[in-house]
């Protein structure tokens, strides 16, 4: 089996793992990282979408070995000593969770488009966001925690 | 595709560290793009949305922002999904393939790339370095429609419509095994009229969860207010 070094949330990681394992169990069994979750396992669903060099991906869709020389950020990464990022702390004000499962996903997605889009109009949020699959919410308040994040810094709130 | 066990491969090659394949270049007559560009990318590139605006359109449509984010134009048009974006837009732009291998540079029409579904001219140990788009002309307008059941999904039926020199050319994606292009419609034809004569021409495949009847029925729809908004945009 292939030995290859990985680098997650800045972390050197010395991984052992067949080429076909996929960056999705790779994070969440090798490096013990399992915030990063797995729902449909074809792309589909969005709940195990990490950012490699700073651009949204999804984790299942990647093998892990492709990842050698990139950097490969997760949900993990995200809160900067025990403080949420903006976003991770609009979801928890606004009920924009329920089980969780997909919030890793969306965190993500959301962390890597706000900064190319720092100001989006709800109908791009919306867009954006329906590559992330949530069977609880309703989407709704994950709409408005992503505006409530949006609209900071601006004269008037929406 | 591996995902769902549909195919098995022994060997994979990584080609996304081939360097200087992601390039978007305007030249005299076209717009050439490498094969590693990716979705977002022309989807966003001013140069693209200037000169080929259908193209910039599409593209920003396929799957979803993380998937466009890595997904690439070299990717899609070798993978030659028969409702893809970006074959359809090939085909009714007329852009060039470009190949190379052993034997060297190839450059192929689109509408002889796309052999059939998921089938393509490429040859063992070729691989797609780029594709070259003509470049749209003062005046031409375009349109790009795509029904699915979910945002993001491939289309049940796609059409790519352009207006040019007074004459209209229409690509359907996703009712046959590969896009087909139906040209010289005149935009004097009502839309209507212009929607019957695609929706006769084309011979969708039966499948037991997208009946044919179905997808003619949507080639239809989606032809008239292609053609319709096409000929009203500016």
């Amino acid at each position: 089996m292939p030995e290859f070094e990985l680098s997650v949330n800045g972390e050197r990681y010395s991984v052992r793992a067949e080429p076909r394992k996929l960056l999705s169990d790779v994070l969440r069994e090798d490096c013990r990282l399992t915030g990063t979750h797995v729902g449909c396992e074809h792309g589909v669903c969005g709940a195990c979408t990490v950012l490699v060099d700073g651009k949204p991906s999804r984790a299942c869709l990647i093998y892990a070995v492709q990842m050698q020389g990139h950097e490969v950020t997760t949900i993990e990464a995200v809160a900067k000593d025990g403080k949420l990022s903006p976003l991770q702390q609009a979801l928890h004000e606004v009920h924009g969770l329920q089980c969780g499962f997909c919030t890793a996903g969306i965190v993500m997605t959301f962390e890597a488009y706000l900064r190319e889009n720092p100001r989006p109009t709800e109908a791009e949020v919306r867009e954006v966001l329906s590559g992330n699959l949530c069977r609880c919410t309703g989407y709704h308040n994950i709409v408005r925690a992503i505006l409530r994040v949006a609209n900071e810094g601006r004269d008037a709130p929406a | 595709m591996m995902n769902m066990r549909l195919v098995q491969p022994a060997d994979l090659i990584d080609l996304n560290a081939v360097a200087g394949l992601d390039f978007i270049i305007e030249k005299d007559d076209c717009l050439e793009i490498g094969a590693l560009a990716r979705h977002h990318q022309v989807a966003n590139s001013p140069v693209v949305k200037k000169h080929c605006a259908l193209l910039a359109e599409a593209a920003g449509t396929i799957g979803h922002y993380a998937i466009r984010s890595r997904g690439t134009l070299g990717g899609s048009l070798a993978h030659a999904d028969p409702a893809a974006q970006l074959p359809l837009v090939a085909a009714t732009l007329g852009a060039e393939i470009v190949v190379n291998g052993k034997r060297g540079e190839r450059r192929i029409a689109a509408k002889d790339f796309f052999v059939s579904m998921m089938s393509t001219a490429l040859e063992p140990g070729e691989i797609v370095v780029s594709a070259r788009f003509p470049k749209a002309g003062a005046g031409d307008r375009h349109a790009y429609l795509q029904f699915s059941r979910r945002t993001g999904d491939f289309a049940i039926v796609a059409v790519a419509c352009m207006l040019q020199k007074r004459k209209l050319r229409i690509g359907v994606g996703g009712a046959e095994d590969k896009p087909r292009v139906l040209e010289d419609f005149s935009p004097e034809e009502k839309p209507e009229a212009i929607a019957r004569s695609v929706r006769e021409a084309v011979d969708p495949t039966e499948s037991p969860r997208v009946p044919a009847l179905y997808r003619k029925e949507l080639v239809e729809v989606l032809v008239k207010r292609a053609v319709a908004k096409c000929l009203s945009s500016s």
